[in-house]
């Protein structure tokens, strides 16, 4: 394909579309289609059919909408009208009332001026809920592969990276490492054969946001990892994904074969020099294949198992290839990116922290879903004007990020700026973009273990700090919350914690300790009413001199 | 290859820039303790005994996979990293199920004497007490999960040395285990040779031979350095030649 190619196929696909009078979008990512999200389709396509409507209105299924608490959702394109909790017989009366007789279905609008939904700026989602997931023509008419065609035809390599660097971007997979910073090194290291690994291995619980951009806009993230491939000299890219996200999998595969039909993989991209394939590595779900050395193994087909650093990958990564490796979301950022200047990115969000963080919002909080906002936004207003804030009648106590690595944000910091360096103030982390919610009603001892006994399953017992102590760690926070727990017993928790923190090999026994750490820090309190005096103790200060000096 | 300098505990060293701390350190006569370490494997960095300070930097690193640089400051022996040393060995010893006075290789062990070395005199987390396979399958040698500390030294020595890959590690986290083959019983496995490098190689009394009484048995693991020495110069080579 060439580039004036690319412009026929969007504006034929356009031209298509605007043949419509009535476009209307129902999401097919997994949440709405576990709840029947399905059937929905199935309902609407009938309905639309019975009616002999089928040269009027079009109907297409994308990515999901954000409001995934209150799915099957279904949007209206023309008017932007969004319905909630659509069953087969709210679709039947969708098409009857709205698309027929120009009447909106009152009882299931969703109020769409409310700040979940102004609040945010989409970049990643921006075609999720809009285009279809399984239409490459329609992601191309949206503006997809421009950034590549840019890239290959007008750009060199090395300024790809440059343009990488000045827009901010850092890695969206935990740790916030420069992107650009990351492709430079890629591209100076010295190697004939050089890979670009997406990392979407998403172990986070509770964490779907990875998951929702594969499912809803599958060729983003591959033009993403072109343009990578492109910028480093890489020709071959694969995607670690685990096996737990089939449909993510199986959009993935379609867009792959559609991408490489067109010719925007395989060889002579754009009829340039330049070659790059895509090939999908299925993991078996173990948090641990999420670090960047455990998953380089898993896709040689070794165990699973971290490996100390230096030498990163960027040096020495997939059979001893140099390798660059990016999150989903990082790779989703790209291609507007290269399309809209590194200048546009860097103006959203803060200096440090460019662009936006997609959130999988979860918990005890009004509105679940999935939310994009800019960086820097506070606490505050994700948690009360996006999130409606917590269940009637409680209040609000903290919020955790970073899932099992990160740490929670108490009530006082609600005004924190969410970004990378303001997150560390507190001790979490900005993580993978799982943000848990907690209320008057969750006991903060109970959270630090539930995180615990998550690595103590996750951990993959290679190295003996985080093999053994973070069970030690999960036996001693069992202790603590029946009762049964002693001050040494506190004082030895805390000890274990750093140790285990300070000399586990990978991230994951690196990070286990945070959320008692975190918990400790802002909630000391929840434990020690915990703790019950062992016999004999004397509080310190008020034994008498005698025996003190015995 | 380059030399550098650098400095261990405030004595000044030098060494190669493809050798690690750990090297450079021993030849030096600076002792760190060890355990997954052993001369002519590879090293994985696993048991986190080894680890040093560097000065500049608030993270530690295992001597036996870093590399040396120029003016680089290497603490071994810190408060910290003695306290952090003897957490390891109390993990270890809470983790399995280590009976020394019924031991083969009862004062010949190496878990044994890390445990003196890093002054361990209780063991103040819970032990425990997994419940652990023994497998006295083989013609041979037994092996006895319940002393074992998941060093992998026996997986590497097997694959590396010996090229068997009969050992390999199944499970995650605290389950994991040493099998054999694909977890069959060491007796029936295909492609042992029973060559009894792993036997050698092991730290504990883990892998033994059959027929030892307590504290009887002493582990050898010098045959290492010959083989693995002998391969790197070709020396086998060499000695077709000759009787050419
Ligand atoms: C235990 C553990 C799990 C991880 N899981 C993930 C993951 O699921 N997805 C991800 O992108 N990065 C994960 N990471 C971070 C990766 O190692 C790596 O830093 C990241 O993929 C780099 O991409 P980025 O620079 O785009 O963030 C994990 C790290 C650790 C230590
Ligand atoms: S820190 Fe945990 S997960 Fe990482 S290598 Fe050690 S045992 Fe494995
Ligand atoms: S059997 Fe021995 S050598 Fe093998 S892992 Fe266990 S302790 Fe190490
Ligand atoms: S899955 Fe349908 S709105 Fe999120
Ligand atoms: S000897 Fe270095 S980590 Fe075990």
């Amino acid at each position: 394909m060439t580039v004036e190619e690319l412009r026929e196929v969007a504006e034929k696909e356009t031209a298509r579309q605007a043949e419509y009078r009535h476009r209307i979008t129902c999401c097919s990512a997994a949440g709405c289609a576990s709840c029947g999200g399905t059937a929905v389709h199935d309902a609407l396509a009938k309905a639309i059919k019975a009616r002999n409507l089928e040269k009027e209105v079009e109907l297409a299924g994308t990515g999901c909408m954000g409001l995934c608490g209150e799915g099957p959702l279904v949007r209206i394109a023309g008017d932007g009208t969004l319905y909630q909790r659509v069953d087969a017989a709210v679709a039947e009366r969708i098409i009857e009332e709205h698309i027929a007789q120009g009447k909106k279905v009152e009882e299931n609008l969703v109020d769409t001026s409310d700040p979940f939904f102004s609040s945010q700026v989409k970049i990643v989602l921006e075609n999720c809920g809009s285009t279809d997931s399984e239409k490459i023509d329609d992601y191309i008419a949206a503006g997809g592969y421009e950034a590549l065609a840019k890239a290959v035809t007008e750009m060199q390599p090395a300024e790809v990276v440059e343009e990488v660097r000045k827009s901010g971007l850092r890695g969206r997979g935990g740790a916030g490492y420069p992107t650009g910073l990351k492709w430079g090194i890629v591209r100076k290291a010295q190697g004939e054969q050089k890979y670009v690994v997406c990392n979407a291995d998403e172990g986070d619980p509770g964490a779907f946001m990875d998951r929702s951009v594969l499912e809803g806009d599958p060729h983003r993230v591959l033009e993403g990892m072109a343009i990578g491939g492109y910028a480093t000299g890489a020709s071959q890219g694969f995607i670690y994904v685990r096996a737990e996200y089939p449909l993510a999998i199986e959009r993935l595969r379609l867009a792959i074969k559609q991408a490489e039909r067109a010719g925007l993989l395989g060889n002579r991209i754009f009829d340039s020099q330049f070659n790059f394939r895509i090939d999908i590595r299925i993991g078996a779900g173990a948090f641990v294949c999420g670090e960047e050395t455990a998953l380089i193994r898993s896709i040689e087909g070794k165990r699973g198992r971290p490996r100390p650093r230096p030498p990163y990958p960027s040096e020495k990564g997939l059979w001893g290839a140099p390798t660059l490796i990016n999150n989903v979301e990082t790779f989703a950022n790209i291609a507007p990116i290269i399309r809209k200047g590194s200048g546009w990115f860097a103006a959203i969000g803060t200096p440090k922290s460019a662009g936006t963080k997609v959130f999988a919002l979860a918990g005890k909080i009004r509105n679940t879903g999935l939310i994009e906002v800019p960086m820097g936004i506070p606490l505050r207003r994700i948690i009360f004007d996006i999130g409606g804030g917590t269940p009637e009648g409680t209040t609000f106590k903290a919020a955790q990020t970073g899932g099992p690595s990160g740490g929670c944000i108490p009530a006082e910091s609600l005004d924190l700026p969410v970004d990378y360096e303001s997150l560390a103030t507190v001790g979490s982390i900005m993580g993978s973009g799982g943000l848990i919610v907690m209320d008057s009603t969750s006991n903060m001892v109970d959270v630090a273990k539930y995180f615990m006994d998550f690595c103590v399953d996750e951990s993959c017992g290679k190295c003996v700090p985080c093999r053994v102590g973070t069970v030690h760690i999960h036996g001693l926070l069992e202790k603590i919350s029946e009762g049964r727990g002693t001050t040494d017993d506190l004082a030895l928790l805390e000890e274990l914690c750093q140790m285990v923190k300070d000399t586990s090999l990978c991230g994951l026994g690196q990070s286990a300790p945070n959320p008692v750490l975190s918990t400790l820090r802002f909630f000391r309190h929840e434990y020690t009413e915990l703790l019950h005096a062992p016999e004999g103790y004397v509080p310190a200060g008020t034994a008498n001199e005698k025996s003190t000096t015995q | 290859m380059a030399i550098l300098t650098l400095t261990i505990n405030g004595e000044h060293v030098s060494g190669k820039d493809d050798e690690s701390l750990l090297a450079i350190a021993q030849q030096h006569g600076i002792r760190i303790p060890t355990l997954c370490h052993l001369d002519g494997l590879s090293d994985v960095g696993a048991c986190r005994l080894c680890l040093v300070e560097i000065e500049g930097s608030p993270k530690l690193f295992p001597a036996c996979t870093t590399r040396p640089q120029e003016g680089m400051a290497v603490s071994t022996d810190t408060e910290r990293l003695r306290r952090y040393r003897r957490i390891i060995i109390e993990f270890l010893a809470s983790e399995g199920n280590h009976q020394c006075a019924v031991c083969v290789v009862n004062n010949h062990c190496e878990l044994q004497n890390l445990s003196y070395e890093t002054r361990l005199t209780h063991v103040s987390v819970p032990y425990l007490y997994p419940k652990k396979e023994l497998d006295a399958s083989h013609e041979n040698f037994i092996i006895d999960r319940n002393r074992c500390i998941l060093c992998t030294r026996c997986v590497r020595v097997c694959h590396e040395v010996e090229g068997a890959h009969t050992w390999d590690i199944a499970g995650r986290g605290i389950a994991c285990e040493i099998i054999s083959d694909l977890n069959q019983p060491w007796g029936t496995s295909e492609s042992c040779t029973s060559c009894g490098k792993c036997v050698l190689v092991c730290p504990t009394g883990a892998l033994i031979e059959k027929g030892e009484a307590v504290a009887e048995m002493e582990k050898k693991t010098d045959f290492l350095r010959y083989i693995v020495n002998a391969r790197r110069k070709r020396e086998w080579v060499n000695v077709d030649s000759d009787e050419e």
